[in-house]
């Protein structure tokens, strides 16, 4: 037996030898009865390989694959299109949301600064009213709506569900950085408005996120 | 850009190619069809892929992948042509790196010791499938993907991001661990 055709059967098998090796293999052959028996050996593995049959796991797992369908994929494209980043664009969006209301607040502060050299000038804050931070039916829609997206959370592909949870805690800052800008001037007209805003995209998202969760196609 | 799939996967199906439109459009029903049809398939390559290692958890796994990338789903070719290949990068991405998965094919591990079944028994097909089973990873999954699955080795080094002559050398190693396993029979029984 040769060990460099013995090494080489397999390609001489598959006909993947170079045109000229293949005479100089086939000589080789017939006068070597050791290859001939391992070819044929060769040639009974793979008979064998083509004819292995697909039996199917023992238990159905249609049940495990169905609880993990909850994007349908064309609502999945528009809704990856809303609200699923990539890393760094969910970290610069998140940067950018915090940058905003820190410069709106600080804004909001300084717009209500008296001017120094006039204070007689600055004319009164317009009466407005104020957020209403114990509004029970938003209070208690957020909170089902948290609920829901918690019992729905396998549902949802785990880095959706990352970016999902990141920008609610990111609205949850604003929300929070608005109402203590708001203790120490709660008539700013600014400062209300962006709470409100605030307020209700926390709502939007919960609502988007939940229907993706549950969202059954 | 590999094209191919198993020989058997290359005969297109328009029940498929329907279901496969309306799964993407969200039809979960028409998924669980095209779930069905190609489960055993599919199933059978990860299984074997992996040395049966989580493969049912992966088989879910190419199913869950697949409703996502629906969209992606020309029509061109097979559905379940375009689902192996899916498979076959689930598997290859689920394991191990690129640079580890070329270090483990390129290396030349020991033959295992000894894959035949017990003298006396007749060998069955599933005797063959648990040798197979048994093989070194690297060898298993050129095999697999060569002698059952049908796909070529520039595909396959494509796939499993290895040279050609490394795919090559390890299905003939495969092969080799094989033959002893049928040798070893043969003389058993003879």
């Amino acid at each position: 037996m040769d060990d460099h055709w013995t090494a080489r059967l397999s390609e001489y098998l598959d006909d993947e030898l170079a045109p000229g090796e293949r005479p100089e293999a086939e000589a080789h052959l017939a006068a070597c009865a050791a290859c001939r028996e391992t070819l044929d050996e060769l040639r009974r593995v793979v008979a064998r390989a083509h004819a292995l049959a697909d039996a199917g796991p023992d238990a159905d797992l249609w049940p495990g694959v169905a609880a993990r369908l909850a994007p349908a994929p064309t609502r999945a494209s528009v809704w990856h299109r809303r609200v699923t980043f990539t890393l760094p664009q969910a970290m610069a969006a998140g940067l950018a949301l915090v940058l905003l209301s820190a410069a709106s607040v600080w804004f909001a502060r300084v717009e209500r600064r008296p001017p120094v050299a006039a204070p007689a000038a600055v004319p009164a804050a317009p009466a407005v009213s104020r957020a209403n931070f114990a509004d029970e039916s938003y209070d208690r829609a957020v909170s089902d709506l948290e609920r829901a997206l918690t019992d729905g959370r396998d549902r949802l592909d785990p880095q959706t569900y990352g970016v999902i949870e990141r920008n609610l805690k990111t609205i949850d800052r604003a929300i929070t950085e608005a109402r203590q800008a708001l203790e120490a001037d709660p008539g700013n007209v600014y400062l209300n408005n962006h709470l409100a805003s605030a307020r209700k995209k926390k709502l939007m998202l919960l609502r988007s996120a939940t229907a993706l969760a549950h969202s059954e196609g | 850009m590999v094209t191919g799939g198993g020989p058997a996967l290359r005969t297109v199906s328009t029940g498929d190619r329907d279901d496969a439109a309306r799964a993407a459009r969200g039809d979960v029903r028409a998924f669980e069809r095209l779930y069905r049809a190609h489960l055993p398939k599919i199933h059978g390559l990860v299984c074997r892929m992996t040395g049966g290692v989580d493969a049912d958890d992966l088989t879910q796994d190419v199913f869950v992948r697949a409703w996502t990338k629906l969209a992606s789903f020309r029509g061109d070719a097979a559905f379940g042509t375009w689902l192996h290949r899916l498979a076959v990068n689930v598997v290859v991405e689920r394991f191990r790196t690129t640079a580890a998965r070329r270090r483990r094919l390129e290396q030349v591990e020991p033959f295992p010791a000894d894959l035949s079944v017990p003298a006396g028994r007749p060998e069955t097909r599933l005797d063959f499938e648990a040798a197979l089973l048994r093989l070194p990873p690297g060898a298993r999954e050129v095999f697999v993907l060569h002698d059952v699955e049908g796909y070529k080795h520039g595909e396959i080094g494509e796939l499993l991001q290895v040279s050609v002559g490394t795919s090559k050398a390890q299905l003939h190693r495969a092969r080799m661990i094989l033959r002893r396993h049928l040798d070893a029979r043969r003389h058993t029984q003879g």
